[in-house]
């Protein structure tokens, strides 16, 4: 049986003043895939995730997105922080965390989309409001020991080593219950040591959460060895898409990496 | 060698500013007499006072650097005293309840100007913890606060002279209005932030003022209103001692439930959003919170304490008119917290006391008042740059390895 795609973008482009950052995209994206995006600098790639999540309007194009058991939905118009909600949570290219809070209570930032105390409700501070401010600790606790930080959970989130800081962006976004991961340059900066660690983690969390996961990321190794399928983007465009085999013997993508040979 | 080179920069330091003040401070041309008088005396005295005061500093910077380098190097066995007194009960219940009698023994120890000028501190208390949840939490620069001072003031002012509507009947009303403004300021700035925001209600807060002392027909103008009521209390007949000590009380009230709002938002999920909203606004979207609510709240709830403080003040004083709310109540406040703490309920309640006490108890210094106050500030914010008491985060304790009885268990929160 073959399942419909969680994700589905249909002609996605995007205009700055002249400047076509997106040109007609089509991407879709399966229940529990590793995906990743690829392309040289200034492809577009980043532009995607930002109209993808919210942070830019697209010019042009159709987002869909139809989780397991849920109604399919249209990303297009909607705000960031309901783009979250409908369950895609997304990593920063360069890292966004909140530096002058702990470890646990960036994770808890994670669980607000899924709490509904007010303002009242603070101020009371009644039984379910204890609960639920119980529950929220707990959870974000939890995520932590997954994503292996729970030794670092009251220290500030800007003291932490750097691969770690990335790890939490990780634990952030999934602490806002996800059924699709988009990673940004997650590994960028990190030694062949934490990439290997890297490269573990995003395969657990799409095996034991059953997250979808979508990566833009320049580390080949780890991209050739992660993901079950790659799209190839260069200037807004997508020049190709299939198995990393396919990808690594495809002329066109070849070409975009290397340039075009002199005597073509 | 610190003590060798430090006096050796110092002395230069005072042989400049002798030379530098040679002028105005030695020579004086005796008009009646056509003669120059030289004044040797007193380049001795600027060079010794230059001197010393050079010394002073350096040693205290000194001092300063090398205990950030001990904290720093996790050396921070050595807690500073008001961390130590937050938490150990045997040093802060002790403390707490000396502070307790102190308060309620105040207006009985001391003479009713006194009083009045602690009941002023206690409205700046409010303002400033109000002021702390926009500024300090939500990290958003409000310069135009005091708008919604004036509206709290007025609304009392207004409604008492043509309903004759009484103190408690327009103190949630005062406070309601004051969040309505505050809501109807925070639709225009949302997109905005830092420098932009802080212009825009900059000019929010002066138009409000312009239009107090401009729309003659609505709020009398410059001219003001006068004989507003004091609060009353069952419609008992008092004395303005009486009356001072029950407003003194009564803000002692205000104040307390101020400080217990402010720390359970602090502590609150909304709370967490506000401090998110000023690390990183488009992280905290993409985190799933809705950026409008969360500012709308912070200048709302903000608005409501400044509301309910100008009730007060109008109160108080029974008489306002709109030089009352100008530009310069707005730094003073946005000092309050900056001095205090940002953030920090505590640091916003001493950075009140001291910004309005000082000046008061400053009156010895006559004329040099002022100048004094201005030197307390910057050596403050030499030596504290993150405020009299920066804000100590929660922490939250996990018994056992698992989460599963996680508590969360403020420990301190400044």
């Amino acid at each position: 049986m073959v399942s419909e795609p969680i994700l589905q973008v249909t002609d996605l482009t995007m205009d700055f003043g002249g400047l076509r950052a997106l040109d007609h995209l089509n991407l879709e994206i399966n229940q529990g895939e590793i995906v990743a995006l690829i392309g040289p600098n200034g492809a577009g790639k980043t532009t995607f995730f930002n109209c993808l999540t919210g942070i830019y309007p697209p010019t042009k194009g159709e987002m869909l997105i139809r989780p397991v058991d849920k109604k399919s939905r249209r990303l297009n118009g909607l705000k960031p922080n309901y783009v979250t909600e409908a369950g895609l949570a997304r990593t920063f290219q360069n890292i966004r965390l909140f530096q002058n809070m702990t470890v646990l209570e960036n994770v808890m930032i994670g669980r607000h989309c899924r709490t509904s105390a007010g303002i009242v409700g603070a101020i009371a501070k009644n039984r379910s409001q204890r609960k639920e401010e119980a529950r929220i600790v707990e959870d974000s606790y939890a995520v932590l020991e997954k994503i292996g930080l729970a030794g670092f959970v009251n220290e500030f989130a800007k003291n932490l080593p750097y691969g770690a800081q990335r790890r939490l962006e990780i634990a952030r976004a999934m602490a806002t219950e996800p059924f699709l991961l988009l990673l940004d340059e997650p590994a960028a900066g990190m030694n062949p040591l934490e990439t290997r660690e890297l490269d573990e983690l995003i395969v657990r969390i799409r095996d034991q959460e059953g997250i979808t996961i979508l990566l833009i990321e320049h580390d080949m190794k780890l991209v050739m060895s992660l993901s079950d399928r790659i799209y190839v983007v260069d200037y807004g465009k997508k020049i190709a898409q299939g198995t990393p085999d396919e990808i690594r013997n495809n002329p066109a993508v070849i070409k975009a990496y290397l340039g075009e040979e002199a005597d073509a | 060698m610190f003590v060798y080179e430090e006096i050796k920069k110092s002395f230069l330091v005072s042989i400049w500013f002798m030379f530098l003040t040679f002028p105005i401070m030695v020579i004086r041309v005796n008009t009646v007499e056509n003669i120059v008088e030289w004044r040797w005396e007193r380049m001795i005295l600027v060079g010794a006072g230059s001197f010393f005061l050079s010394f002073i500093w350096r040693y205290f910077i000194k001092r300063k650097e090398t205990g950030q380098k001990e904290a720093e190097q996790g050396e921070a066995d050595a807690v500073s005293w008001n961390r130590r007194l937050a938490r150990e009960p045997r040093f802060y219940i002790p403390a707490l309840v000396g502070v307790c009698l102190f308060v309620a023994a105040f207006p009985f120890m001391f003479s009713l100007y006194q009083t009045n000028i602690m009941i002023t501190a206690l409205i700046y208390v409010i303002t400033g913890l109000g002021l702390n949840i926009v500024v300090g939490l939500a990290g958003l620069l409000d310069l135009g606060y005091v708008a919604f001072y004036a509206v709290g003031a007025y609304s009392y002012a207004l409604l008492n002279y043509h309903f004759g509507l009484g103190f408690w009947v327009v103190l949630p009303i005062g406070a309601g209005l004051g969040l309505i403004f505050g809501i109807l300021l925070g639709f225009p700035v949302l997109r905005l932030r830092g420098d932009y925001l802080a212009i825009v209600t900059l000019g929010f807060g002066e138009i409000i003022r312009l239009i107090l002392e401009n729309w003659n027909e609505f709020s009398f103008g410059p001219s003001g209103i006068a004989n507003i009521p004091r609060p009353g209390l069952f419609g008992i007949e008092m004395s303005l001692q009486e009356a001072t000590i029950y407003l003194y009380y009564l803000m002692i009230f205000l104040s307390l439930a101020t400080i217990f709002v402010v720390r359970r938002l602090q502590d609150s999920r909304i709370g967490r959003a506000w401090i998110a909203l000023r690390e990183d606004e488009v992280a905290c979207q993409a985190m799933g919170i809705d950026k409008t609510r969360t500012k709308l709240s912070a200048f709302a709830m903000g608005a409501t304490w400044a509301g309910m403080a100008g009730v007060v003040f109008a109160a108080k004083t029974t008489f306002i008119n709109p030089a009352s709310f100008t530009l310069w109540e707005s730094i003073i406040i946005l000092c309050v917290v900056v001095l205090g703490g940002m953030g920090s309920v505590l640091g916003v309640i001493c950075g009140a006391l001291i910004l309005i006490l000082l000046p008061e108890y400053l009156r010895v210094f006559s004329e040099y008042r002022l100048l004094v106050f201005g030197a307390v500030l910057v050596t403050m914010m030499v030596f504290r740059p993150g405020g009299i008491i920066s804000q100590v985060r929660r922490t939250y304790q996990f018994k056992g390895n698992t989460g599963k009885q996680a508590t969360s268990d403020v420990v301190s929160s400044g």
